[in-house]
């Protein structure tokens, strides 16, 4: 490591790396509320939730939809196992705020038989991919 | 001795389905080439999912978790990846020959999840209880179909319809080797004594949330890594044990062929001789 400023920042998918790199800070969203992850964290490993993700690295400033998996954070490496993982430009607008609007309706008729909890994760996802792109 | 023509017509035969074997040769080594990259390219992933439930279950020790101990039925779930086509050789019968042969497996408790037609087809006609079928998902293996196929065994496990969860597979070694596979996937055994390399690493791991709290969520997620990988190392070895079979029966046609090719011109030989023989029998009686 050239200096301690920056750590190793891996994101695997099942089907593909989804970013290799040295990163400055990497912000996301656990089932314990928001993280940033500085350099010389201690061992943690944590479990994704959907929200999005920031990566800061020296040249500028990423941002990605992560929508579940987890991460095992080291002091000089991170390594995020994503189920679902987007860049921005593999979103498509309309097809979230389709989703949006369905999972509002669900959540507003409360109909019998609906899966609640199963409906605020997809407007969480459908959120979260909106924000990205914005 | 068979007559030339017939011995003409059956080269030509065995040329012409020398030629499919061929094609369906080069066809499946394409296909292996994608396959294997695709293997490759997940298993990075899986070592680390892998590691960190390993990791986990070293710490958390003997927990009574309900996907650590068995379920209270005695029904076993086995998902037994297959292709859906034939003409690859062993491949098929070799993972279905894993359960059959099985003394463990009681036909009467067994519930096949199949992922393929070929494994359903055997295992349907053994008299195996068939619960779902999924040809299409072998086809283009996808995560989120693995995914979805873990959750509905997770949920009749947690439901105590079944107790036990099997994978059967053939794991892709290499190009040449590949070896069936049954693997229990719940409840989850950790081998105890395997974490010991990196127990400096994993002493001092923390876990938010707690650790009985990160097995609720990471459990679903390795079943669904397991499954996926399989599917991807059984594409694989499908497309390795089908280049085999048809390498093989191209050069067994090739064999037939040059076999033939000696017959008829024996046949052909013989003829003239007998030709020549009668013509000179026929002057030497005019004359």
């Amino acid at each position: 490591m050239a200096d301690n400023n920056s750590f190793q920042l891996r994101i695997i998918t099942p089907d593909r790396v989804f970013y290799e790199g040295e990163v400055d800070m990497v912000e996301f969203n656990t089932t314990e509320g928001q993280v940033g992850i500085l350099p010389g964290h201690i061992p943690l490993t944590v479990i994704v939730k959907p929200g999005i993700l920031h990566i800061s690295e020296a040249q500028g400033e990423k941002q990605a939809a992560l929508h579940s998996g987890f991460a095992e954070i080291l002091p000089d490496k991170i390594t995020i196992l994503a189920e679902i993982i987007e860049w921005p430009e593999e979103i498509d607008e309309h097809r979230a705020e389709a989703a949006m609007e369905r999972a509002q309706e669900r959540l507003r008729l409360k109909e019998a038989g609906t899966d609640i909890v199963r409906a605020e994760i997809a407007l969480q996802k459908a959120i979260t991919r909106i924000q990205v792109l914005r | 001795m068979a007559s030339m023509r017939d011995i003409k017509r059956r080269k030509s035969s065995i040329q012409s389905t020398q030629q499919i074997t061929k094609a369906m040769k080069l066809v499946s080594t394409v296909k292996l080439q994608r396959a294997r990259a695709n293997a490759e390219r997940s298993q990075s992933y899986f070592k680390c999912m892998y590691d960190t439930v390993g990791s986990i279950l070293s710490r958390v020790g003997h927990v009574e978790h309900k996907y650590l101990l068995p379920g209270a039925s005695e029904k076993k779930a086995v998902i037994v990846i297959t292709s859906n086509r034939g003409l690859a050789g062993g491949y098929n019968s070799n993972v279905v020959k894993l359960i059959t042969r099985n003394e463990e497996l009681c036909k009467e408790d067994l519930q096949i999840y199949a992922v393929g037609n070929k494994g359903r087809e055997m295992l349907n006609r053994s008299g195996y209880e068939i619960k779902e079928t999924l040809p299409e998902i072998i086809e283009e293996p996808a995560y989120a179909d693995a995914m979805l196929l873990a959750n509905r065994l997770l949920k009749s496990f947690e439901e105590g319809e079944i107790g036990e969860i099997y994978l059967a597979y053939t794991s892709f070694k290499n190009t040449v080797n590949h070896v069936p596979t049954l693997l229990k996937l719940l409840p989850v055994e950790y081998d105890a004594e395997n974490p010991a390399e990196d127990s400096s690493q994993s002493a001092i791991m923390n876990f938010e949330p707690e650790d009985v709290e990160a097995l609720d969520m990471i459990v679903p997620k390795y079943i669904a890594s397991l499954i996926y990988g399989a599917m991807v190392e059984a594409v694989a070895s499908e497309n390795g044990a089908r280049m085999q079979a048809m390498d093989n029966a191209t050069s067994n046609a090739e064999e037939m062929i040059s076999d033939l090719a000696l017959k008829y011109n024996r046949a052909r030989q013989g003829s003239i001789t007998q030709e020549l023989t009668e013509i000179i029998a026929g002057a030497e009686a005019l004359g």
